[in-house]
């Protein structure tokens, strides 16, 4: 009985310095991103020290600025779009993959998956070439179409370790049971994806609402908030306000990220007591 | 002309490595019976089922199931039903809708439904389980579920993939019975995949022998074990003793064989033997029997290496002088045959019409 006690007690020395060492990793992470919040509430427009009082005039305004809620619709109507449209694509993706025999299935994969190695300025770049050389005019359709390449690979991801997880004879179950293999997919594969999906559809959201450079080159008159925010750094005066919404988006992502999480593990649970 | 609801002509499965899981198979199988096909893994017992069930299709050949060619019909037109290895119980639905999954498109009404799923449920003693998860089962809770759920779809042919293989000894030997039964009262063809020997032999009606992708022999249980036609089905089949012989002259239906340390041996001939053939002589444990004295009659001496005392039974292996492999004597324990034990010298006797001839 001694033996394990003696043992937790020399796992406690490096424990300590473990530590020490997570929380200097979370103050460096995450202590730049509390000034967004702390600032939002100064009663200032300087962004600086010391602070100079409680306000919450910044939200004001900010809730004020056309423009700014127009960027903010816009993001949030571009990553809906993005996040069915790169979902979708993932889910069909990941079931050709998992189910099938493809030739050449992992230069597929590889392809399909590209986008996620390949420099965003680089990709920003060449998709505006593209598009000039096609004569599309810049805006949110092409905002959203670049957002679509840069996701899809996300979704792909998620949906394909979930497809991977579970007993691929329940599909062959469903259509010798006298169902059309498209019934199948609604009545057994969708089902039994359906948490993957949702994490799918948060993941690609965010990745899209966050994403700057594509934005950057690929829209027109109707900037991202990402991209409407960078333009806005130039005027001092309007900084604070950008904080406020700033803090704003950090409190929602967190929320989203978090139930992301939790319904990724809701699904792994589930999956392992499937398998006992 | 036998009722034959399933006919398989010429089936040839290739996969895209080039290896031919399943060459020329060519059988047929009757209404009403339970038919098993046995090998060893990989020899294309399983890829034939799924080619009757329809997840694989044949490269060349015909699949007819009652009189339709069906080798390009998809699994969900077809009249089977499956039970899988793995069970595949759809985990987000509870037992009642897992036996119900395959009624819902049928023209049932509710009452009809529900009627023919209790009955499903009584049938494999699981009333008052309609409520559970699929992973609040235990595995032969599942396995029972597997077969009520593709039952109650009242197939022309029921296919089962090794159903019992997860299962421990004790429930094994249970629901061999039971399953033999259900298929009896049932009276639907059962088509049985299986490595397990002595399970195919205590189920079967006709047993298919795969290896390396060829049909070896097609026969009734007995049949199979009491005559089988090549080397490779009596050596998967249980146990045996080979001999190599050369034939030294044949009068009537009895051929004079020299064994390679047995020296000169009786055996039933068989069609074509001619004088001076080589081939081999196969020998059942259970056919050969021990004494300690000169017995009358074909019999050989040797010497006991070791003995296994398996309860009902015991098995010897005898050294013979010239023959590199033991033979296998199996004895029932009656009599003084513990006594043998320390025996040194004994005398394996039998009876000549219990050699099989078979050739290379």
């Amino acid at each position: 009985m001694t033996k394990p006690i003696r043992h937790a007690a020399r796992m406690g020395d490096p424990g300590r310095g473990l530590m020490i060492f997570a929380i200097a990793y979370l103050i460096f992470i995450y202590g730049p991103v509390l000034f967004l919040p702390l600032f939002s509430f100064n009663d200032s427009v300087f962004v600086a020290f010391p602070l100079q009082g409680f306000t919450t005039k910044w939200y004001e305004q900010a809730f004020a600025d056309q423009k700014m809620l127009g960027a903010l619709q816009s993001s949030l109507q571009v990553g809906a779009i993005v996040a069915i449209v790169s979902t979708i694509l993932g889910l069909f993706g990941a079931k050709a993959v998992t189910r099938y025999r493809i030739p050449g299935q992992n230069i597929v994969t590889g392809t399909i998956m590209l986008p996620l190695f390949i420099p965003e300025i680089i990709l920003g770049i060449s998709l505006l070439i593209l598009i000039n050389n096609l004569s599309i005019p810049l805006s949110l359709v092409t905002v959203t179409i670049g957002h679509i390449m840069l996701c899809t690979p996300f979704a792909m991801a998620v949906l394909t370790s979930r497809l991977d997880g579970f007993d691929r004879s329940l599909e062959e179950a469903s259509m010798d049971l006298g169902e059309t293999p498209w019934m199948t997919f609604w009545r057994v594969t969708f089902p039994l994806a359906a948490p993957g999906i949702i994490s799918s559809l948060l993941l690609t959201f965010i990745v899209s609402f966050d994403e700057f450079l594509l934005s950057f080159f690929l829209s027109g008159q109707q900037p991202t908030l990402p991209v409407f925010i960078w333009s806005q750094l130039r005027f001092p005066n309007k900084l604070p306000s950008v904080l406020a919404l700033g803090a704003l988006i950090l409190v929602a992502s967190c929320v989203l990220v978090v139930v992301a999480e939790w319904v990724r593990q809701l699904g792994t649970s589930e999956r392992k007591v499937g398998v006992a | 002309m036998a009722d034959n609801i399933i006919r398989i002509e010429n089936v040839t499965k290739q996969f895209a490595g080039g290896t031919k899981a399943v060459d020329d198979a060519n059988f047929n199988i009757e209404r009403g019976e339970f038919f098993s096909l046995l090998g060893p893994s990989g020899c294309g017992k399983t890829t034939l089922l799924r080619m009757i069930a329809g997840f694989e299709f044949p490269t060349e050949g015909e699949i007819y199931i009652d009189n339709q060619a069906s080798s390009l019909i998809p699994s969900y037109k077809r009249p089977t039903n499956m039970v899988f290895q793995s069970y595949a119980i759809f985990p987000h639905l509870n037992v009642y809708d897992n036996i119900a999954y395959g009624l819902r498109k049928s023209n049932l009404s509710g009452s009809e439904l529900k009627r023919r799923v209790n009955e499903a449920l009584a049938m494999i003693k699981l009333e008052g389980f309609g409520s559970r998860r699929g992973d609040q089962l235990s595995g032969g809770q599942r396995q029972r579920v597997a077969l009520a759920r593709a039952l109650v779809k009242r197939p022309k042919v029921l296919l089962l993939d090794e159903p019992l293989g997860a299962l421990d000894k004790k429930l094994r030997e249970e629901m061999q019975i039971e399953l033999r039964q259900l298929q009896k009262s049932v009276g639907i063809t059962f088509v049985f995949v299986t490595h397990d020997q002595e399970e195919a032999l205590s189920m079967s009606d006709r047993i298919a022998v795969m290896g390396k992708g060829k049909v070896l022999q097609i026969a009734p249980p007995k049949e199979l074990y009491e005559k089988p036609e090549s080397i490779e089905v009596a050596t998967f089949i249980g146990n045996i003793n080979l001999i190599d012989v050369t034939v030294k002259s044949i009068s009537g239906d009895e051929a004079t064989l020299e064994g390679v340390g047995f020296g000169q041996i009786k055996a039933p001939t068989i069609d074509g033997l001619k004088q001076g053939e080589k081939l081999v002589a196969a020998l059942r444990p259970e056919k050969l029997s021990l004494s300690t004295t000169r017995p009358g009659g074909s019999f050989v001496e040797g010497t006991i290496k070791a003995s296994a005392y398996l309860g009902d039974r015991s098995q010897f292996h005898v050294f013979v002088k010239g023959r590199s492999n033991p033979i296998y004597v199996a004895a029932h324990n009656v009599d003084n045959i513990a006594a043998l034990d320390s025996a040194k010298s004994v005398f394996v006797t039998w009876d000549p019409r219990s050699l099989i001839l078979l050739r290379h």
